[in-house]
């Protein structure tokens, strides 16, 4: 007969383990892959890959130029877009609004938009910005879709970072004769800029991943140029890599997990890049 | 004896914060250049009080006010008047010190900057001659670029006074300012309150009988949203008119 303690105990030792499996899982998982992926694509990363356009004919001296340039370009003019519309929402609702249904009703939506199917974007995309505003299969109408995708995180991120903000500050702020904006601008922002841009930067790291809204807005398959303007076509690193991957010729297969490559290496730093930012400020403000 | 001038004065004053009826037709006259103080209990209302006269609580929902504030001659509660320079002339200093994370220099230098100001020379004055009257500027005139948050409690409290005095208030309202404070820095600041009711209208909030009895020359009492008795402070803790102040001087309850 066992007694209780022991039971307990059993019990604690079985959850502790079932903790370290589904860590494990995860960790093995993703080690796999990236080992795969690195064995495969690590051989076709020089140079030339980075200087060179993609070709049908030659796959062996294919490159990503064009789509690693469709990235930067989205990249910017999500970022560009987003951040001023982003932020000025967060501020608005969480400075501004008066709290009641209307404003509650926007928050449940907003939250809820950062959660739907990025296609959907894909799709609205297409008729706003393609079609009614007739954009085109243009670089800006895909970082428009983009923005729209990325806004509802990049609000919720301001609103979280700008709630950290001690309200007593803000007092001090306006006991001095200070406006609204300029406790915002002189204050709230400075001490919530960390916060901010580590939800931007994620946001954004989101947004370059992104391959099916693009696919509906019109991405080139091909495309031998990077853009040169904001109506240009274009095409961004994962389209490249979902147009190489179903192709036949082994050398395809190396390209794209080559693009992998890249693109991990992307949001890697940008990642990286958050969390330094996000660490820096803690370290700066501490209340 | 010449007689003060009347800095403050409010007449039938209400507050109400939705239903509830936080303040209760309050009648009061302040005389300049005195430090007057507010006691009572928890919830009487001397804070809410106290926020009403920089008009602090525009911003809490339900907030509602009756009656009519007169400031220096100006009526604050008209619609004339612009909330950002009635704030300049009755600064605040609050509860808890709080500096803004920047320099010990901008913060004192904050109000002025947002008001426009530019000129460097006159903005290093007026920060120097602010930590002066705090007794603050002999600790900090090697360290004017440190944060403030690096300074011990006390001194940013008297940081977050130099900052009010910055721009040069009439009124200076604190919301308990010593009660986050150990009791050496809690007597500096009360020391301060005496050079510097020679300049200024103080209005101070304190739960310390003591410190109201030390520092104040007329005290206030509150009770459930009444002014229950307001006379010379010698008179209230002495000799208190009415039965609420004296059971509440002698810690019968509150």
């Amino acid at each position: 007969m066992i007694n209780v303690a022991t039971k307990n105990r059993i019990k604690d030792k079985l959850f502790e383990y079932w903790g370290v499996i589904s860590t494990l899982i995860g960790v093995v998982l993703l080690v796999v892959f990236m080992t795969d992926i690195f064995m495969e694509g690590i051989s076709r990363i020089d140079a030339t890959f980075f200087t060179n356009s993609p070709s049908g004919l030659k796959p062996e001296t294919s490159g990503i130029f064009p789509a690693l340039l469709g990235t930067l370009w989205i990249l910017i003019l999500t970022a560009s877009i987003s951040i001023p519309l982003g932020v000025g929402a967060g501020i608005y609702l969480e400075e501004y609004s008066e709290k009641n249904w209307v404003s509650s009703l926007l928050e449940i939506n907003i939250s809820n938009l950062a959660g739907v199917p990025s296609i959907i974007y894909g799709l609205l995309g297409l008729e706003v910005f393609v079609r009614i505003m007739g954009l085109g299969k243009s670089v800006v109408a895909g970082a428009l879709t983009l923005s729209l995708l990325v806004l509802p995180i990049v609000i919720v991120a301001t609103r979280e970072a700008i709630k950290s903000v001690p309200n007593s500050i803000k007092q001090a702020a306006y006991g001095l004769g200070a406006t609204k904006w300029q406790t915002i601008w002189t204050q709230v922002l400075p001490s919530s800029i960390g916060g901010i841009l580590t939800g931007v930067i994620l946001a954004l790291s989101r947004a370059i991943g992104e391959t099916a809204p693009l696919i509906v807005v019109g991405a080139a398959a091909y495309i031998y140029d990077a853009p040169d303007g904001l109506l240009s076509e274009y095409t961004v690193i994962p389209m490249q890599i979902y147009t190489w991957m179903p192709d036949a010729r082994e050398a395809m297969k190396v390209n794209a997990a080559a693009g992998i490559i890249v693109l991990l290496m992307i949001t890697l730093v940008m990642n990286g890049f958050a969390v330094y930012l996000r660490n820096r400020w803690q370290k700066k403000v501490k209340w | 004896m010449s007689e003060k001038k009347i800095m403050l004065e409010a007449r039938n004053v209400d507050v109400f914060y939705g239903e509830f009826q936080a303040i209760k037709n309050i009648d009061m006259k302040i005389n300049e250049k005195s430090v007057t103080a507010f006691i009572g209990p928890s919830g009487c209302g001397k804070s809410t009080f106290l926020r009403v006269l920089n008009r602090m609580n525009d911003y809490v929902e339900g907030f509602a006010l009756r009656g009519e504030i007169e400031i220096d001659g100006e009526k604050i509660y008209r619609k004339s008047v612009k909330v950002e320079e009635l704030r300049k002339k009755v600064g605040m200093v609050f509860q808890k010190p709080n500096p803004f994370p920047k320099s010990i220099y901008e913060n004192v230098a904050f109000g002025l900057k947002i008001q426009g100001i530019t000129d460097k020379a006159f903005i290093e004055e007026r920060v120097i001659n602010s930590l002066k009257q705090v007794a603050l500027w002999d600790e900090v005139k090697d360290q004017l670029k440190k944060s403030a948050l690096a300074l011990s409690g006390g001194q940013q409290q008297r940081l977050c006074i130099a900052r009010t005095l910055a721009v040069e208030p009439s009124v200076i309202l604190m919301d308990e300012p010593t009660s986050a404070l150990d009791p050496i820095s809690t007597s500096k600041i009360e020391e301060l309150l005496q050079d510097l009711k020679k300049k200024y209208t103080i209005v101070i909030v304190t739960h310390n009988m003591q410190q109201a009895a030390r520092v104040s020359d007329d005290t206030a009492f509150f009770y459930m949203g009444e002014l229950i008795e307001f006379d010379k402070t010698d008179k209230i803790f002495t000799n208190p008119s009415m039965e609420k102040t004296e059971s509440y001087i002698t810690g019968r309850f509150g």
